[in-house]
């Protein structure tokens, strides 16, 4: 089979609402393009609608939150609650990464996210969690 | 989903339906030339449109506001936007996507990013499919933003009706070094950060380059203007109708503060109002099928050698036997190639033996 046959894995990157602290979701976008997926990547401070229309829109089997903020116990219900309208919350792979607290965490999984990192969390372990558990397109 | 379910989808309007036929055509996925095939007799209504560019030079803050204007007009709007891939891993950045912040929440601008996928030409292999899926969905406008482009990356003419070259100002040493590959496909220039020092150079110096290309004499160059001999049958006053009677505007805009967008979007519209009333848009559009049958067919013929290159073992074989010295690489892709020039020839001496049946006879 021809490389162009094989399927690459698509990823958005977001952050949302009010935090400004993109480095961690920097690393991670590159991380990921140089694991071979295409990652595109939302820019600071977008609203959960505006990662629901881009998450949609661009067809990503994998969709990486970054907070640090602690809001995610608002937002990220919200971007759920947005794929799910569009018929896309089944084949995405939702991942959290940040300042996460264990009770929140076992939360947001209760919510429809398949997975947390917290800070050190390796770019390896991550990569092939994707590899891994993303949806087939 | 199948495929019909899809196409019938994706002619209803679904969002999803319509991203999920992008990732099939983009992948080559099992089913898509079906899909392509079904969304082909829905798509030719939209207008497409090319907007291409050096890296910087503001092509997706100035999409994104050509796409708020159509928008304001009541249309509906297509971008796909290309960004390179990676030539080690495969990977991609897709960026472009960060600048569009004038259609948030709005679902009516359908926004898709796109790698190239090695492809070199500034496109993605799937980009033309892409835009069929996207007028089939019903578009009224879609936009093509090409990789960050320098030189030779044309592709785009290839599947824009109409072609924007924007070049910021402080190119103007490279205009010269431009001249030969993309500033000739230009339908329309676009001088973009006109607010900055030496816009109205650059300005300047597109138009002497348009009136070089239109053939006539440029109206104030000096001593290395162009000389009588190199302008056949065009003369200085046919300056405003050059070969095809289409002469690129020059456009000034500031595309974050969105200053010169109605400009440019009239002068777009012009130029599509041209198409049609000098039949060039319709020779375009048959350029183009006979280009894409060609690409299909390229793709279609590798395939079939790939196929034969397996059952005959691989390569590798050969490429030892080539660096053994017992033969050399002409002689055996002739050797690869020798089924299908047989078939061909084959063909050739039916059809001789039927001549009334003519080359097209289904052999």
């Amino acid at each position: 089979m021809s490389v162009e046959e094989q399927q690459t894995i698509r990823c958005l990157v977001a952050k949302v609402g009010l935090d400004g602290h993109d480095r961690g979701a920097h690393v991670i976008t590159r991380a990921f393009r140089d694991a071979g997926f295409e990652v595109i990547y939302s820019g600071l401070h977008r609203s959960p609608e505006e990662i629901v229309q881009a998450a949609v829109q661009e067809d990503v089997n994998v969709l990486g939150i970054s907070i640090l903020s602690g809001a995610h116990d608002t937002l990220v219900p919200q971007i759920v609650e947005g794929l799910e309208e569009y018929g896309a919350f089944e084949d995405t792979l939702i991942i959290v990464g940040g300042i996460i607290p264990d009770e929140d965490e076992t939360e947001l999984k209760a919510q429809g996210v398949d997975e947390v990192f917290g800070p050190g969390a390796s770019m390896g372990e991550m990569v092939e969690y994707v590899r891994e558990h993303a949806p087939d397109r | 989903m199948n495929t019909e379910e899809l196409v019938e989808d994706v002619l209803a309007g679904e969002h999803r339906a319509l991203a999920r036929a992008i990732t099939t055509i983009e992948n080559r996925a099992e089913g898509y030339r079906e899909l392509v095939s079904a969304l082909h007799a829905h798509a030719g209504e939209a207008d497409v449109v090319g907007v291409t560019g050096s890296p910087g030079a503001g092509k997706s803050t100035l999409v994104d506001k050509m796409a708020a204007a159509y928008r304001e007009r009541g249309l509906t709007v297509g971008v796909i936007a290309i960004d390179p891939s990676s030539p080690y891993s495969g990977g991609a950045v897709l960026g472009d996507r960060i600048r569009m912040g004038s259609n948030v929440g709005d679902m009516d601008v359908f926004f898709r990013s796109m790698s190239a996928r090695g492809s070199l030409g500034g496109l993605s292999a799937a980009t033309s499919d892409a835009v069929t899926a996207l007028d089939a969905f019903g578009k009224d406008k879609v936009i093509i933003e090409t990789v960050g482009a320098g030189q030779n990356e044309i592709d785009i003419v290839r599947t824009a009706d109409s072609v924007a070259v924007l070049v910021p100002p402080g190119s103007g040493d490279d205009v010269q070094m431009l001249k030969a590959g993309i500033l000739e496909i230009a339908d329309l220039f676009v001088v973009n950060k006109a607010d900055l020092d030496g816009a109205d150079r650059t300005v300047q110096e597109l138009r002497e380059l348009v009136e070089y290309q239109q053939g006539g004499v440029p109206s104030d160059v000096g001593h290395h203007g162009a000389t009588a001999e190199t302008v056949e049958g065009l003369g200085p006053g046919d300056g405003e109708d050059g070969e095809d009677g289409w002469t690129p505007p020059i456009v000034e805009t500031v595309a974050n503060r969105g200053e010169g967008v109605e400009e440019l979007l009239a002068a777009l519209s012009e130029h599509r109002t041209h198409l049609a009333e000098s039949g060039e848009g319709d020779e375009q559009t048959r350029t183009r099928y006979a280009e894409e049958v060609r690409t299909l067919l390229r793709e279609d013929l590798n395939d079939l050698l790939a196929t034969e290159i397996e059952r005959r073992g691989g390569l590798d074989g050969y490429v030892e036997e080539i660096v053994a010295g017992e033969t050399d690489p002409y002689t055996v892709a002739d050797e690869l190639l020798a089924p299908i020039a047989d078939c061909v020839e084959d063909g050739d001496r039916g059809n001789a033996a039927r001549p009334e049946q003519g080359p097209t006879a289904e052999d």
